[in-house]
């Protein structure tokens, strides 16, 4: 098993007719993902790559049945392709989109407070490179070829930090069972949390890679949920150990502006909590190994 | 993105907060008949730049006469302020504001921010004003009122009425603080703000509340809709090689260290000087270049790099996925042969196609040290640049 997504979950494209989201589609689509259609409003009944495209998110859900979307929209407008997703009964949104107003973001989430929490969508991202269930199914920029079906899942914000991890773990034979990007944004979709308490209910997860970041609460916020409640081994990195306080390392989330957001403070939460700490970022893969030799 | 606090000022008083009496100058001829326009018998003359601690360090002056506002004009104009917050290289003050002295009863702190775990903006205020937040915070945490505004409907006047009497305002000048309180609100969320900070805001003896200082940061992904906002930019404040990036769509951040980094991905360039850290070096710089990594990003980022001439090694660290190695490897081949960079370049690929992306960099015959791993690729960086001092002409390291 795997979490979010596998073959079966039915996808459609936000922004399937512009560059970046038709060459994702097709390459999502040789994965495995079942790709349904897409949207670009003002295009609906036209066709893209042999895949219906629709004017709107709800039209689409109506004829597709779909119940995840990922979102390739310019920043702009992505704020607003993510809620009309919440609207249209989405159960799953990937947002790719990097660039997205933070202000845009805040009102998101409130958008998607207004249904209940049993019926709220899920949001993960924006700014990240999406979600792989290995072997069965893509949402995301990620190349295929570097995860293996297994039993470790992992979560972080970075995409090609984790591809490094990925390729790590694919090089000692550790197989993946869901790998998350949350994203590099101050205000995100899902936190590690919420993905650290899907890994913790599924069977055939044992074990859990977090690579965290400088900037924010939530690798805090994690460190409590597993001194709480995990019983699966996690394994983390955070990356930032040189970063000075108050610059922004490239994502926007990734700023130091307040004490316990540097990367040595993260450390020392979610050691103290009992996570396995890989010492350097080359050794995410071997700390892995050893924690599932011990376990 | 950074404004100046006479810009701040402007934007503020838009939203109809009280700010007193000033005008911009930039010699000091035109600081003295601003001071004589502003009318009174005091003014302060305050350095324009991008940093805190202004004060501290010498950059604001108070003038009893129209030649002593002169004078401290003469003195700050082309100065390098260097203050607490600045770093080391500080900053060239090229603008000057004159403000018309007031007679201060209280001072507050006020500042509005996007608190992370709430996703709301937060409301901080203190008593304690004139001091740093952090200060207060160790010193006198009691002091502190926070609130959050509900984004559905944004701040409200009760919230505002609630900050200033608990912040201990007499009833005759709480009008005053609500209206300063919401016209930030608004000038915060209207414009896409991310910190507004007013440091002090200020109670007259007749009751007014005023801002005395004002800093604004704005979301740089909002800045398409706020053109006016955008335009407010002052590159004298930035470091010119951070522009440069900026310019070209590239994230850059400048450091002390000796050992220029090149990366694709945000997390992963953070993991390379980490990497470059542990294995006894110091980064040069943090660089971002996309997670497509296209070689003419490629070109940019070398030409970039050795804008630092504290660079003594450059270490290129890509992890292909969908731009595939051979491709990236191109990119580094054409950028070194067209301007090579005098120092060492150590290149590590991975992910798609990364046999034929190394092939490509063996068969260039550049001097590019190769590495396979993250770990070899920074201990080869480190080695590099501790050998490049006495090394004529590098060779190539079959990895």
């Amino acid at each position: 098993m795997s979490i979010l997504l596998d073959r079966t979950t039915p996808v459609l494209v936000q922004g399937i007719t512009g560059k970046i989201g038709s060459f994702h589609a097709k390459e999502m689509r040789e994965y495995g993902t079942n790709i349904v259609g897409g949207v670009t409003p003002g295009k609906g009944g036209t066709m893209q790559d042999g895949l219906p495209v629709f004017d709107t998110m709800k039209e689409a859900v109506e004829k597709t049945g779909a119940t995840a979307s990922i979102v390739f929209v310019p920043p702009p407008f992505a704020a607003d392709s993510i809620m009309e997703s919440a609207d249209a009964n989405i159960r799953l949104c990937v947002a790719i989109t990097d660039g997205i107003p933070s202000q845009d973001m805040i009102r998101v989430k409130r958008y998607m407070r207004r249904y209940r929490s049993e019926n709220r969508m899920r949001l993960i991202g924006p700014n990240c490179a999406g979600l792989i269930s290995p072997g069965k199914a893509m949402m995301g920029i990620m190349p295929g070829n570097i995860y293996i079906p297994g039993n470790v899942g992992i979560v972080g914000r970075s995409g090609t930090l984790g591809y490094e991890a990925a390729a790590q773990m694919m090089d000692l034979g550790i197989g993946v069972s869901t790998s998350v990007g949350i994203g590099g944004d101050p205000i995100n979709g899902s936190s590690f949390k919420d993905i650290l308490e899907l890994f913790e209910a599924d069977p055939e997860t044992h074990a859990v890679v977090m690579i965290g970041e400088i900037g924010g609460p939530q690798e805090a916020e994690a460190a409590e949920y597993i001194r709480d409640h995990m019983t699966k081994p996690v394994i983390a990195y955070v990356a930032g150990l040189s970063a000075p306080k108050g610059r922004k390392m490239g994502h926007a989330g990734a700023i130091i502006s307040a004490f316990g957001e540097g990367a040595s403070e993260k450390v020392e939460l979610l050691r103290d909590v009992g996570v396995a700490i890989a010492p350097t970022p080359a050794e995410i893969g071997s700390t892995a190994q050893k924690v599932l030799k011990a376990a | 993105m950074d404004i100046h606090e006479y810009q701040a000022k402007e934007i503020l008083a838009r939203f109809g907060v009280a700010t007193p009496k000033g005008a911009l100058a930039y010699s000091p001829e035109q600081a003295a008949y601003r001071a004589r326009e502003i009318g009174g018998k005091l003014w302060v003359v305050k350095a324009q730049v991008h940093t805190g601690g202004r004060g501290k360090a010498g950059g604001v002056k108070l003038c009893r006469t129209e030649d002593e506002v002169a004078d401290a004009a003469d003195e700050l104009l082309g100065k390098k302020l260097v203050t607490h917050q600045s770093g080391p290289a500080g900053k060239i003050v090229g603008r000057l504001y004159v403000e018309g002295g007031v007679a201060i009863a209280k001072e507050l702190y006020l500042g509005f921010v996007l608190d992370r775990k709430s996703e709301r903006v937060m409301v901080v205020a203190s008593s304690q004003g004139g001091m740093e937040i952090e200060e207060i915070a160790a010193e006198k945490p009691d002091s502190i009122v926070k609130v959050s505004v509900e984004p559905a409907v944004g701040m409200q006047a009760f919230q505002a009425r609630e900050i200033a009497f608990a912040l201990g305002l007499k009833p005759s000048q709480v009008q005053s603080a609500v209206n300063a309180l919401m016209g930030c609100y608004r000038a915060f969320e209207e414009l896409d703000a991310t910190m507004l900070e007013i440091n002090p805001l200020i109670v007259t003896e007749d009751d007014h509340v005023m801002a005395l200082d004002a800093k604004m940061t704005f979301d740089d992904n909002a800045l398409f809709r706020h053109p006016a906002v955008a335009e407010l930019r002052d590159k004298s404040q930035e470091d010119p090689r951070e522009t440069h990036a900026n310019d070209r769509g590239l994230a850059y951040v400048g450091l002390a260290g000796k050992i220029g980094c090149i990366v694709n991905g945000a997390g992963l360039a953070m993991a390379t000087m980490d990497m470059i850290k542990l294995a006894g070096g110091e980064p040069a710089n943090f660089l971002d270049i996309g997670g497509g990594a296209t070689p003419e990003r490629v070109a940019k980022a070398f030409k970039l790099v050795t804008m630092d001439k504290n660079v003594e090694a450059i270490l290129v660290n890509i992890f292909a996925g969908i731009n595939r190695c051979d491709w990236v490897a191109e990119g580094v081949v054409q950028a070194l042969e067209k301007s090579p960079v005098g120092v060492p370049v150590i290149v590590r690929l991975a992910g798609t196609h990364v046999e034929e992306g190394r092939r490509i960099l063996a068969r260039s015959g550049l001097p590019i040290i190769r590495a396979n791993t993250l770990a070899e690729a920074a201990e080869r960086a480190v080695a590099a640049w501790k050998n490049n001092a006495n090394t004529v002409g590098l060779k190539v390291v079959n990895a």
